[in-house]
């Protein structure tokens, strides 16, 4: 883990100010840049498993289940305010995760993955299936709610939304990093370089990936919430594994050397798919692909281990 | 009388044909070093592999000051006060040295759930004090994995050490190091080892360092213990010497 890098604090700050300035200049980055943000929440949950050098493709369920968790309180309670979903699509994310993770913590690697991919097929099979509950492909439309009890106009609203996953994603950032350097973080690195000795330290390295995995499981819970009220509806495609894919695809492109590296990664990731579709409107995959290639090749620590080697400070490890 | 802290009784383990433990018995006494002697495949690091709990034997039982530890997993052995080092040793590669014993210390003192940073603990003087006592203070803030063999095998004991054991089992201390340091790495250890009042088993093939270092050594020879003792007498028996040493 990078110590100080005063220039990872610089990048947030260019951060704050575009997030603050950006969609003043230019209403249509209002919701780009909050799809930004909440996919950065998501993405910092797969950068803690990456820690044990463990990649999940399945975690787009969690993403699922924070959307769903919104979706169905608007369509059985009623419209409710965006706090609660949060705290509702948190829980979701936290107990899904708490249940799976029993499971895929028993596992390493390959097989790791590929059981979370097997998982979160369940839910979205579920999701897709169960027409009379969840109106299948279609998905669920998310009426707008209230934000701390103000309800606001569609405009307001995605202004107010912004801000406020900016909030949430500034918090999650400082506590991801602060886990990571705690006790508890470097033993989730030490289960990737030697799991046995850890054993031999007296630590139970399960119980340690249990840990994380539910932390990432509540912040896959978290981001699915904020994209379903963005984008006011949750559908299956959000726990497919194609978004799975791209949780980690972004994790790659920003670098697991620390946890602002979710929110590079998601920054670089939804411009270039927001740029390269307007202009190539079937080649952006292509476009994206191109990206990664680049990255994997010449900043295998992603582009926060470009900054940090930039710095001449030590570069952060490849995940 | 001093207190047996481990006791082995009756241990059996068998690897398809070949037999690991036949009926190992040996009790190891708070305060000593034991030297465990004998050719490759006598079965010395079975020995602590069911010590430790990483391999249950197939018959026989192992106590711990008094408690059955014969099902336990490594990690339940470890919390009860016994201590591995590794023959090749274990590291966090990817940590620094500090870090790692760090890492020790934390399990040590139960701090999983604080939020501290790692270096923030109050362990670390005491830690960068370990690391001092075993001679590589020098490498604290480097990384495992750039460190010489030598190193290595300092910094895998203090891991072992930061747990502050009753009892370390360390196989092959001074294998990997040049025959120019050995002594002076034992001097180091067997004085981090008295400084704490830790108990310490041995593996070891270098007779010279079991002469000065083990206050016993056990002659390990397919699977059974042959014969234990004071060095000074085990290493002059004549069977001994000529099957084990191999003079």
């Amino acid at each position: 883990m990078p110590r100080r890098l005063p220039v990872l604090v610089v990048a947030g700050i260019i951060g704050l100010a575009a997030v603050l300035l950006l969609p003043l200049l230019s209403p249509s980055l209002v919701t780009l840049l909050a799809l930004i943000l909440a996919k950065g929440i998501v993405v910092l949950g797969i950068i803690i498993l990456l820690q044990a050098g463990q990649v999940s493709f399945g975690h787009a369920m969690f993403f699922g289940a924070g959307a769903y968790a919104v979706a169905f309180y608007g369509r059985y309670v009623g419209t409710g305010d965006m706090l609660l979903y949060l705290l509702f699509g948190a829980v979701s994310g936290g107990v899904l995760g708490l249940v799976v993770g029993l499971f895929v913590v028993r596992y390493r690697e390959i097989f790791f993955g590929m059981l979370n991919l097997a998982f979160s097929m369940v839910l979205w099979s579920l999701l897709e299936k169960m027409f009379h509950y969840t109106n299948g492909a279609d998905g669920i439309r998310v009426a707008r709610p209230t934000i701390a009890g103000m309800a606001f106009t569609p405009e307001g609203f995605s202004y107010a939304l912004l801000y406020l996953t900016f909030a949430i994603a500034v918090a999650a950032l400082f506590i991801v990093q602060r886990y990571l350097e705690s006790p508890l973080g470097h033993m989730l690195r030490a289960i990737k370089s030697n799991e046995t000795r850890l054993e031999y330290l007296g630590v139970s390295a399960r119980r340690v990936l249990l840990v994380g995995y539910v932390v990432s499981a509540v912040l896959g819970g978290l981001g699915g919430s904020l994209v379903a009220a963005i984008q006011q509806i949750a559908t299956p495609e959000f726990a497919y594994w194609t978004k799975s894919g791209e949780f980690v695809f972004i994790a790659i492109l920003g670098g697991a050397g620390h946890a602002l590296g979710a929110f590079a990664g998601a920054t670089v990731f939804e411009f270039v798919r927001f740029y390269a579709s307007a202009q190539l409107a079937d080649a952006w995959q292509m476009i994206l692909g191109g990206v990664l290639i680049v990255i994997i090749l010449l900043a295998p620590a992603g582009l926060i281990g470009l900054l940090a080697r930039h710095r001449g400070a030590e570069p952060p490890r490849a995940a | 009388m001093p207190q047996v802290l481990l006791s082995a009784r009756g241990l059996v383990i068998r690897f398809g044909g070949v037999i690991a433990a036949d009926g190992v018995d040996l009790d190891i006494v708070e305060g000593e070093h034991l030297a465990i002697i004998g050719p490759n495949g006598a079965g010395k690091t079975t020995f602590l592999n069911m010590a430790t709990g990483y391999l249950k034997p197939q018959a026989g039982r192992v106590e711990f000051l008094g408690e059955d530890i014969t099902a336990h997993s490594p990690r339940t052995i470890t919390r009860l006060g016994i201590a591995r080092a590794f023959q090749i040793p274990q590291l966090f590669l990817d940590h620094t040295v500090i870090e790692s014993l760090l890492i020790a210390a934390a399990s040590r003192a139960g701090r999983l759930t604080t939020m501290r940073n790692l270096h923030a603990l109050p362990e670390r003087d005491e830690m960068v004090r370990l690391l001092a006592l075993v001679g590589a203070d020098d490498v604290a803030e480097r990384k495992a994995i750039v460190l010489p063999e030598g190193k290595r095998k300092l910094v895998d004991i203090a891991m072992a050490l930061a747990l502050r054991p009753k009892l370390v089992l360390m196989d092959e201390p001074t294998s990997g190091v040049a025959s120019s340091e050995k002594f002076a790495i034992m001097d180091v250890l067997v004085a981090a080892l008295d400084a704490q009042g830790v108990t310490s088993v041995f593996v070891e093939h270098d007779m010279e360092v079991v002469e000065r270092y083990a206050d016993r050594v056990a002659v390990w020879s397919a699977g059974r213990i042959q014969t234990s003792g004071p060095p000074a007498e085990v290493l002059k028996d004549p069977t001994v010497v000529s099957q084990v040493i191999g003079i």
